[in-house]
């Protein structure tokens, strides 16, 4: 495309583009730093105190570490299970794959409150009580789904021959798993099982409607909300979002690294 | 990398890699999970059409239900909340189109433009996805404080009377669909990025060697080419948005003017304990986005270009 100021015109859109995506981050990371009292609005002044002292504001820290355990058991459950399923959906052909290909899909395309109002109607006819059970067993059915599709592409893009090898020189299945396949698949379970969390953490919808009185950190976000929610939510949004950018950062410059030196190996 | 969940997708994305072989082993690798997604997702379904169907216990307390054949519960959300359907679908229509007008050329540049930069590639790319890791409940907070009545962009517009001096810019129906588009952009730039990266730019160059117009190639061969992106884009955004009721709730962008179908199945759930009319509701909706879905896949004749 070349218009008169063409060369210009779509580094600049796009730079203002990000920088729009960017507006309400920088919000959130400066008021994390207003010394406000309860409702974090009006610009008060400069502070840290937020920062060193998160714990303070009532039920923050609690909500965080309710979503760190949700997180990480909702996250086990799902790779293990997603995993598994990816293995068999590209290593193995039969009758039903395309059926189960598009019940796997069908979770994607449900929107999140019909998703919510059937497991919580699920929850109401069977008589469980709601709770963390209930929000960690919604939260791995939503993340199962992106699991099979990260890991599917990761099998796919393995070479079967390489297992072959393995089963030639006289190793056990076990060995030809544990020894040759899972190594090879582990960065795209670890990308899934990162996913995962990253989904279960954000996740508001569905909690709503599964977590019975228990708060995870977007519940606390959202009931805060009618009042003001404290600096210190800000604070820990802040901190999780510069952990996940610096491993983001790490992640492409290593794999950069690694296309680099295996550019080299090949010429 | 994490961006292939949005990337590909779909059933029989799956190369054949292996012929018929031990197909116990298969089932056996399958049965975990679909004894999971049978048991947390489609009896669910069940169970929400059923509860759909319910009628009140006879001097029972609010929320006690048993089990009917009223299928009358769904003619009355409709007659009761036909408005909200409309708004969920209008509002998702709308911020669908924009945040593909506005993800497109910047898609455009990360993934065609910026080629011979990889690390500017990987940079732009990690601030599309950066608002992913903050909050979704947070930022859309954030722009509710900046498009409160005491913003100067607010005062200025006031000032030049695009906004009544009286009036707000939050709780609109403006400030609901630019919450909605906000918060998807990144789902939309996604997709696009995908395909336009993989785009030849050999055919543009044909293009333009045929003296076709910048516009004609941009028209004739960027875009058919980038369709499987388009199309999956906009359904990573539409059908997220029509469910949404974040933007649209009071404490959030939206009052009660704005509210949408996730709104209701919320209150009507949560708050009055009317299960029957949250679930036809919950039905309804998830019928209609099938729907539209399937005639939208079907017309866009994505079949042929996947």
């Amino acid at each position: 495309m070349r218009f008169s100021l063409g060369k210009w015109l779509l580094p600049v859109y796009s730079a203002l583009a990000l920088i729009f995506l960017l507006i309400p981050i920088g919000y959130t990371f400066v008021f994390s730093f207003n010394n406000s009292l309860k409702s974090n609005v009006q610009w008060v002044g400069f502070t840290f105190d937020k920062w060193l002292h998160v714990c303070d504001a009532q039920g923050v820290c609690a909500a965080f570490g309710t979503s760190i355990l949700v997180g990480i058991i909702a996250t086990v459950i799902a790779t293990a299970l997603g995993t598994l399923m990816a293995i068999a959906l590209v290593r193995y052909k039969f009758r039903a794959r395309s059926a189960i290909s598009l019940l796997l899909f069908l979770p994607m395309a449900t929107p999140e409150v019909v998703l919510g109002a059937g497991l919580a109607a699920q929850f109401l006819s069977a008589g469980v009580p709601k709770g963390l059970v209930t929000i960690i067993i919604a939260h791995a059915l939503f993340c199962l789904s992106f699991v099979v599709v990260t890991v599917k592409a990761r099998v796919a893009s393995l070479d079967p021959a390489l297992e072959e090898a393995g089963r030639d020189l006289y190793g056990s299945p076990g060995q030809v798993f544990w020894r040759i396949t899972f190594p090879l698949l582990l960065p795209g379970i670890i990308a899934a099982a990162l996913l995962s969390f990253a989904l279960s953490f954000d996740d508001f919808i569905i909690t709503r409607f599964n977590n019975g009185g228990v708060e995870t950190f977007p519940i606390f976000v959202y009931t805060a909300a009618a009042r003001g929610v404290p600096a210190e939510a800000n604070v820990v949004a802040s901190a999780v979002f510069l952990l996940a950018l610096i491993m983001v950062i790490v992640a492409q410059t290593t794999s950069a690294a690694r296309r680099k030196r295996l550019a080299k190996l090949t010429l | 990398m994490a961006f292939a969940a949005f990337g590909s997708g779909g059933p029989g994305a799956a190369v054949d890699q292996a012929p018929r072989r031990r197909s116990w082993v298969a089932l056996v690798l399958l049965l975990p999970g679909l004894a999971y997604l049978a048991l947390f997702f489609l009896t669910p379904f069940v169970s929400l059409i059923l509860t759909s169907l319910q009628t009140p216990v006879e001097f029972g307390d609010v929320g006690q239900f048993q089990q009917a054949f009223k299928i009358e519960n769904y003619a009355l959300v409709v007659q009761q909340y036909w408005p909200h359907f409309l708004r969920a679908f209008g509002y998702a229509l709308a911020a669908t189109f924009f945040a593909l007008v506005i993800s497109y050329p910047l898609a455009y540049f990360i993934g065609v433009k910026a080629r011979p930069w990889p690390l500017i590639q990987a940079l732009m790319l990690t601030l599309v996805i950066a608002p992913f890791f903050i909050s979704f409940l947070l930022r859309t907070l954030a722009w509710k404080a900046l498009m409160s009545d005491e913003t100067p962009v607010v005062q200025a517009l006031k000032a030049l009377s695009i906004i009544p001096s009286d009036g707000h810019l939050t709780g609109t129906a403006f400030s609901v669909i630019f919450g909605l588009t906000y918060n998807f952009i990144p789902f939309m730039t996604l997709p696009l990025y995908t395909t336009l990266e993989r785009l030849d730019t050999r055919y543009l160059e044909a293009g333009s060697d045929l003296y076709a117009a910048p516009a004609t190639t941009f028209w004739r061969v960027t875009v058919p080419l980038s369709m499987p992106g388009v199309v999956s884009g906009t359904l990573l955004t539409f059908i997220p948005a029509a469910g949404d009721y974040i933007n649209a709730s009071a404490s959030f962008l939206g009052s009660a003017q704005t509210q949408m179908v996730g709104n209701v199945i919320e209150t009507n759930f949560l708050g009055l304990l009317d299960y029957p009319a949250a679930s036809a509701l919950s039905v309804l909706l998830m019928g209609i986005i099938l729907l539209l879905v399937g005639l939208y896949v079907k017309r866009s004749g994505t079949e042929d270009l996947l």
